[in-house]
């Protein structure tokens, strides 16, 4: 999988499908929203993804947690970052679609602040790595917390936002179910092009990562 | 010297402005705006091709980044 080509062809062919429909095809009209409902297929997908790696970052801390493996554990963190970047990308690109749709940058929304909250937690996660010298209980130490900061995902992104009164749609109840606020259109580019698109380029990017750490450990033990 | 260049970008900062206060009074009406308009002109494809030009410059970035560590790789083997 590290190594095939396959799916990275296919990552550039979705992006491609969800640029090209994204921006030329049709889309419900609303107002206040205007064409900038057209954002679902980049900002959004940013927060889909994000969850995937992170997800993906906790399944491999709790391998390391069972096998003491290093290589789960540098699997870990680099999805962990990954997810990350994409999570720092959604709240940039979220706050400059608020700007002109909800009126400012920040608004204090449930969901901005909720995620704003996670992703700090998992900044944490990276300084507290680095401020242990030994690389085992780095590794360890890590891999706990990281279970800590995905279990904190729960309550910040997945339920406080849905209980409260938000900006965002679908709160007060479920997002997932909401059919009012996009169309079958949007859904197919949404689902077909964005969100493969975009978490197969994460994963390419992180396997390219995850390669050259393997390259740096191999030149520290042969040297 | 100086004094020419600033009345100059003066100058063109106020054009900029005025047309900034044009493009209000374009939209002022009531009528929700979509881009059917800004597609007639065909102006949407300018921003589409941008896009693509910018996605396909960066996915050939990592896959030169790809090969070059799969070189590294086979190096170190």
């Amino acid at each position: 999988m590290l190594r095939k080509n396959w799916w990275k062809i296919l990552s550039v062919a979705c992006l491609l499908y969800a640029f090209i429909a994204g921006f030329l095809g049709g889309v419900p009209v609303k107002p206040i929203l205007n064409e900038t409902i057209r954002n679902l297929y980049f900002h959004v997908a940013m927060w889909f993804c994000m969850m995937i790696y992170f997800i993906v970052s906790v399944v491999y801390s709790v391998k390391y947690l069972r096998n003491n493996n290093q290589v789960s554990d540098i699997y870990a963190l680099e999805y962990a970052k990954t997810g990350i970047l994409f999570g720092v990308l959604g709240l940039v690109t979220g706050s400059v679609w608020a700007k002109y749709t909800w009126g400012s940058f920040w608004s204090n929304d449930p969901k901005q602040l909720g995620a704003a909250i996670a992703l700090l937690i998992y900044f944490a996660y990276l300084v507290l790595r680095n401020s242990i010298t030994d690389f085992d209980k780095q590794a360890r130490i890590g891999a706990v917390y990281n279970i800590f900061a995905f279990a904190m995902l729960f309550p910040t992104i997945w339920i406080i936002p849905r209980i409260m009164e938000s900006l965002h749609p679908g709160g007060m109840g479920n997002p997932a179910f909401n059919t009012k606020d996009i169309d079958a259109r949007m859904r197919v580019i949404f689902w077909l092009g964005a969100i493969p698109g975009w978490a197969l380029l994460g994963t390419w990017i992180t396997t390219l990562r995850i390669r050259l750490k393997f390259l740096e450990e191999k030149k520290l033990s042969n040297a | 010297m100086h004094k020419k260049i600033y009345s100059i970008s003066f100058t063109i900062i106020c054009m900029l402005c005025s047309f900034i206060t044009i493009a209000q009074d374009s939209t002022a009406n009531k009528k929700v705006e979509m881009a059917s308009a800004m597609r007639s002109n065909g102006k949407i494809y300018v921003v589409v091709t941008v896009l693509v030009i910018i996605l396909s410059g960066l996915a050939f970035y990592v896959a030169r980044l790809d090969r070059k560590i799969s070189k590294m790789e086979k190096e170190m083997k």
